[in-house]
């Protein structure tokens, strides 16, 4: 074990873990919103977000960078971005709703087991990454640097740069608009309503098919602007990078209390900061069995995630 | 769709009832044809079955068979009992790597091995089991899923099991009853492992028709009602995780005697899912289903190996389509229908 990489980083790595985390939070969401309507995981959430940063990759292609540009002035990187941002959460957001109609729709009306549901949504997931890996050829598919990521603002360890100011700031604003959504539109009201109790929301006149839709574009989109944070921060995608940013999101999801929009923003943060600071004293290798020992020690003290709902004893 | 059910149904509608109907002469011979037949199964060369590009043989081996072995013991927690397990690959791991480790470091050989890589197994189930069976649901789902993560991770990162190179020139089982185990011929390992597959399905068989086999269900159907009853709630659990670790093992054990080296990497969460997935696919809770689901699931992406790129995508379509027409998966367990009609 090695601390001294801890100590002397401390500010920057907490700044990672919550751009991080920020990142996580966006498509844990997804995971949370859906599993409060339908009591479901929506095991190819992680694929709506890799087609969000491959759609963000195409259309960053119709640009014709090299990667090999001076870095946009701030005015044409945030146009854009915002371009990119709009087009992944489109792209993310419908494939959402499409994943629905094909994967579950039936199955739920049917009154299936959640386990069907679940193996349907898996066959849905293998589809979606072997498109795209054939489409790509597995290939590491790298973007262009758009910002200037120098810090431009030092105080101590910390570097503040562009990015990750932008990624910071920008999933603020979605959790506010999110937040109004949830609270105070129709909409929300009806998204709360199912989660409550489906068969009395339906007896209440609430659309439960529309509000599902709706859910699953909500949790789509927000994956989407997540994906495009994720190229900007990252810089790269692959088919597969659903599962392993995926997994994280989850477990982020769960650590807080699945179904519980608050508990995933927090249990985001909280597996952002965790992942990285273990990295930095462990080494990277061994963050995700961190992550997971994390999540089991709390779900076995707290078995219902650090802010969930009552669902242990939960139906199967 | 409505006319392949019925069909279907049909179909197993009067093999029930001739089951029924056969006296136990009758039932000797059909289930000795039927073995018989899984046992010639690679003599066959028929162009029909075959698969291209990769020998029959050896997709007989891995993946249909360790499949039809995982996917039964898997059966046992998810089919039987209702718990959710998504990190079954991890006493599969456990079981290779069992094997690999002692077959190179200590004089045992194979078949002395066996009990070591199950009891480990088993171990791991109890390991695991204790803390995570008083949870439910998704929750145990996901801790069983970090569960098989971490051992792959672990394997990954320690060195003196051979880290991310995994573990190379690992000895096959010594001959048995004269017959000799290469590295060449996959057939002698189906049939060791069809003979040990018949052995755990007879077991899992007895003990489901027992008072074990009643409490899974009551847990499945519900478990607040079945500890309200008396059923020793977490004591069964525990055996179901225990008896379908061993299972897991005993195939760990198996695939890295025939394969001779094994990576961490062949022990991701997909396997998991696909062994959950020809669970589900072919009827949670029915043995028979459940192999059949095995044998569908593990056969399919080998022959369709002339769609080259294509067929996982095609694989992945037909799950989603299979899942919408028959969600009970193909062979879905009858006892409580047929129970039902009965009292009628």
């Amino acid at each position: 074990m090695d601390f001294s990489i801890l100590i002397t980083n401390f500010w920057s790595l907490g700044l990672d873990g919550i751009v991080v985390g920020a990142i996580y939070a966006l498509i844990s969401l997804g995971y949370t919103l859906v599993y409060g309507v339908l009591r479901l995981i929506n095991f190819a959430h992680s694929e709506i977000f890799m087609i969000g940063t491959m759609a963000a990759y195409f259309v960053i292609l119709q640009f014709g960078f090299t990667g090999y540009e001076d870095p946009l002035p701030l005015l044409e990187f945030m146009g854009i971005f915002l371009l990119l941002a709009t087009v992944s959460a489109l792209v993310s957001g419908g494939s959402a709703v499409l994943l629905e109609i094909v994967a579950y729709r039936r199955l739920r009306i049917m009154g299936a087991s959640r386990l069907s549901s679940l193996i349907s949504a898996i066959g849905a997931s293998f589809v979606l990454v072997e498109v795209f890996r054939v489409m790509t050829g597995s290939k590491n598919l790298d973007f262009p640097r758009l910002i200037n990521k120098d810090p431009f603002f030092t105080w101590g360890t910390l570097y503040l740069s562009a990015d990750k100011v932008l990624v910071i700031v920008g999933a603020a604003i979605i959790f506010f608009v999110l937040n109004r959504i949830i609270n105070h539109t129709k909409l929300g009201l009806g998204i709360r309503a199912v989660s409550q109790d489906e068969r009395t929301a339906i007896l209440m006149g609430v659309n439960v098919n529309r509000i599902i839709s709706y859910t699953f574009l909500l949790g789509g989109v927000l994956a989407g602007v997540g994906s495009a944070f994720y190229m900007v921060f990252y810089e790269t995608t692959k088919s597969n990078v659903g599962f392993l940013v995926g997994i994280s999101a989850f477990t982020a999801a769960v650590l807080g209390g699945i179904g519980n929009v608050k508990g995933a923003l927090y249990g985001s943060f909280a597996l952002g900061l965790v992942q990285q600071y273990t990295s930095a004293v462990l080494g990277y290798n061994w963050r995700d069995v961190v992550t997971f020992v994390i999540l089991v020690l709390v779900l076995l003290i707290k078995p219902t995630g650090l802010f969930g709902e009552a669902l242990q004893k939960a139906r199967v | 769709m409505s006319g392949i059910k019925a069909s279907s149904l049909n179909l197993r509608n009067k093999f029930g009832d001739w089951w029924e109907g056969a006296n136990a002469a009758q039932r000797t011979i059909f289930r000795i044809v039927v073995i018989g037949i899984f046992f010639a199964l690679p003599m066959i060369n028929n162009p029909i079955i075959d698969t291209p590009e990769t020998s029959f043989t050896s997709v007989l081996f891995y993946p249909l068979i360790m499949f039809s072995l995982m996917a039964v013991g898997l059966n046992v927690v998810v089919g039987k009992s209702g718990i959710l397990d998504l990190g079954y690959v991890a006493f599969f791991a456990i079981g290779a790597y069992t094997h690999a480790v002692m077959s190179i470091h200590t004089p045992l050989n194979f078949w002395e091995i066996l009990p070591f890589a199950m009891a480990f197994a088993m171990l791991a189930g109890v390991i695991l089991g204790l803390p995570a069976l008083r949870l439910r649901g998704d929750y145990l789902a996901i801790i069983t899923l970090g569960f098989g993560e971490i051992v792959r991770i672990v394997a990954v990162n320690t060195e003196a099991i051979g880290g991310a190179a995994g573990i190379t020139d690992i000895p096959g089982p010594s001959s048995v009853f004269g017959i000799e185990f290469t590295v060449m011929d996959p057939r002698t390992y189906y049939w060791l492992t069809l003979t040990l597959l018949l052995l755990v399905i007879w077991g899992v068989l007895r003990l489901s028709h027992r008072k074990p086999g009643r409490a899974w269900e009551a847990i499945r159907e519900d478990e607040d009602v079945a500890e309200f009853m008396g059923v020793a709630t977490l004591k069964y659990k525990l055996w179901a995780f225990i008896i379908g670790g061993a299972v897991g093992g005993l195939a760990g054990a198996i695939y890295a005697s025939q394969i001779r080296s094994i990576q961490p990497e062949m022990f991701t969460l997909n396997l998991s899912i696909m062994i959950l997935a020809c669970v589900v696919f072919g009827g949670m809770g029915n043995i028979w289903g459940v192999i059949l689901g095995a044998v569908i699931l593990g056969y399919i992406p080998e022959k369709l190996r002339f769609l080259s790129d294509y067929r996982i995508i095609f694989f992945g379509l037909l799950m989603v389509v299979m899942m919408n027409i028959r969600p009970n998966g193909l062979l879905p367990r009858q006892k409580r229908e047929k129970f039902q009609e009965k009292s009628k």
